[in-house]
């Protein structure tokens, strides 16, 4: 039993990553119409920074500066890249070029720190167990899941209370009218590349405290992210975050009873929802199609 | 087509002739049978990207699955080079065809989300399953075997291997020209143009998709089981997607809308990889990557679709 909630715990804290990946993905789909595949090269760059920073800002630090670096590199690469994607609406050429990118940062990243994975010091006091028994409860995932939860919640905020988050919202839904309407799309492109950024940057600075850094680490959790958006429902940002929870805790599970299924048991939850709810959870009809 | 004969009779006999001139130029012959390898798989994935305007992102899995196909012939069923290259490329077609009911009824990103998730599947198969097909290390301890002709023993050295994967690509491209002047062909180009009005004429479009899915995995196996027996060795990278990116930058960058356009690119491709991986063994991917990011914001057409914009003017 106790395996089993330990292999869950440690699922859901997966989850909750997938989640926080898969949230600036479909943000960044739904807006951009960009399907990023350099978002996990984001999150290494993002946990890499958070490294190099932390010896001289400390961890909190840190913890800030890697996801708005991290995004300030977004609204450059949306500036010099991404944004000649917007009149190709053949996803061929988004793939491709984030793709490239992809293949451009995990080398970098390779070439500036190593190819080998770096420990990340995380407080010591967020390092020891909250209770004996459930050893595997340590103080910073306790910390991981509130701060995920605490950003997700601040998206969902954003985007429905604030001016430009609504904008957003009603640019995802039909971007000529909101043009039309005298709103700057660039500039909301923009931004919303970005936010979708950081948040792969945040994701990364702390999963620098839980996984090894290394430079390939964003490889498998893109394919997952993947499998989120694809079971939540590409263009739900709440599906997306159902759907990362439901895979983490899924592969947890999974590694409790049947470890060399782990990995396969993600992508067989995305065929069986495919064939029951073709377009996802929480997917509408006609998005992206 | 006629008008193109010179062009097609020119491209064959440079094909036939290269392993005479291919070293005159700095290349080898082992070269010209791998950008025959990833052009014959690219060729395949570009029916169902350049023609019938699908964009799969998983041709990776079949691919891969011809070359563990191959392998796994040669390991366990018998050392014949023609078996294993018709094992591997069922492999992959069988494949295919099981997944494209999954894959058929979605368009645009969602499919190609699903095609490279369902790619996944099989990667983590082969690199879990120690047992059957050597996990992460691959799978070894096969080689291709001599082929027998009433008597006479042919080794599929560097040049006569070339030329055996040369018959191949012969009969993988002789298949996809068919099929691009054939009936069903124009169907895909049709779905392409036009889903709706092909969808109105009575088309099931869906059932042409699975078809084109299909033949896809198809070619891809024939060109992963061709791969298999070149490296004597299959591993689960080959399954992986970032080569489904490899297939995709091949078709791409020779012209998704042409039928030789994945030859070119995988001219380019491999021959780029190759000449970088060897000045620049360290930051090869950057490279490539900038390749990536170059081909997509200046020549979206691809090597052919400038040829033919300076040729006539549209």
């Amino acid at each position: 039993m106790e395996l089993v909630l330990f292999d869950g715990f440690n699922g859901l804290i997966q989850g909750a990553f997938y989640a926080l990946m898969a949230l600036g993905l479909s943000l960044i789909i739904s807006l951009n119409s960009v399907i990023n595949f350099a978002h996990g090269g984001f999150m290494v760059v993002g946990a890499y920074l958070a490294f190099a920073l932390a010896p001289y800002l400390g961890f909190w630090g840190a913890l800030i500066a890697g996801p708005v670096l991290t995004g300030i590199l977004g609204i450059l690469v949306e500036r010099f890249l991404v944004r000649y994607l917007y009149a190709r609406p053949d996803p061929v050429y988004s793939l491709l070029l984030t793709f490239g990118l992809a293949l451009i940062i995990e080398d970098s990243v390779r070439s500036v720190w190593g190819a080998g994975g770096v420990p990340f010091a995380i407080p010591s006091w967020l390092d020891s167990p909250v209770s004996e028994t459930y050893f595997f409860i340590t103080g910073y995932r306790v910390f991981v899941m509130s701060a995920i939860t605490l950003a997700a919640g601040a998206l969902f905020a954003f985007l429905r209370l604030s001016r430009f988050g609504v904008r957003i919202r009603a640019g995802i839904l039909d971007l000529e009218t909101v043009a039309a309407l005298g709103v700057n799309v660039y500039l909301l492109r923009a931004v919303n590349f970005a936010i979708g950024i950081a948040l792969a940057g945040f994701a990364g600075v702390l999963a620098a405290g839980v996984l090894q850094l290394s430079p390939t680490m964003g490889n498998d959790v893109i394919m997952a992210t993947f499998v989120a958006i694809v079971v939540g429902g590409i263009g739900s940002l709440f599906g997306s975050v159902l759907g990362g929870l439901l895979i983490g805790l899924a592969a947890g599970v999974t590694s409790a009873y049947y470890p060399v299924a782990s990995d396969v048991v993600i992508y067989v939850i995305m065929a069986i929802v495919l064939i029951v709810r073709p377009r996802g959870l929480l997917g509408q009809e006609g998005l992206f199609e | 087509m006629r008008g193109r004969l010179p062009a097609n009779v020119i491209i064959w006999a440079l094909l036939l002739t290269a392993p005479f001139w291919l070293p005159l130029i700095g290349g080898y012959t082992a070269l010209a049978s791998r950008i025959l390898i990833f052009a014959l798989g690219a060729m395949g994935l570009n029916l169902l990207l350049g023609f019938t305007g699908m964009m799969s992102f998983g041709q990776a899995a079949y691919f891969g699955l011809g070359g563990y196909g191959a392998g796994l012939a040669l390991v366990h069923l018998a050392s014949s080079s023609w078996l294993a290259v018709l094992i591997g490329t069922l492999a992959g077609g069988a494949a295919a065809l099981l997944i494209g009911p999954l894959v058929m009824h979605r368009r645009g990103i969602y499919f190609a989300m699903i095609t490279v998730a369902v790619g996944q599947i099989f990667y983590f198969i082969a690199e879990r399953w120690d047992s059957f097909t050597g996990g992460q290390d691959g799978l070894t301890g096969f080689s291709r075997q001599p082929l027998h002709f009433s008597g006479y023993a042919i080794s599929l050295r560097d040049v006569p291997f070339y030329y055996f994967v040369l018959f191949f690509f012969a009969i993988g491209a002789g298949l996809v020209a068919l099929l691009l002047h054939s009936p069903l062909g124009h169907t895909f180009v049709a779905i392409r143009e036009n889903r709706r009005r092909a969808t109105f004429l009575g088309i099931h479009v869906e059932r042409y998709v699975w078809a084109s899915f299909a033949i896809a995995g198809l070619i891809g196996g024939l060109a992963g089981a061709l791969n298999a027996l070149q490296n004597n060795f299959i591993s689960p990278e080959n399954l992986y997607w970032v080569e489904s990116g490899n297939f995709v930058i091949i078709a791409v960058l020779g012209g998704m809308r042409s039928f030789w356009g994945p030859l070119i690119g995988s001219i380019i491709f491999i021959g780029v990889q190759d000449y970088v991986s060897s000045i620049l063994p360290n930051n090869w991917e950057t490279v490539i990557g900038a390749l990536f990011i170059v081909v997509v914001l200046f020549f979206p057409t691809g090597v052919l679709g400038i040829i033919r914009r300076g040729v006539r003017p549209a």
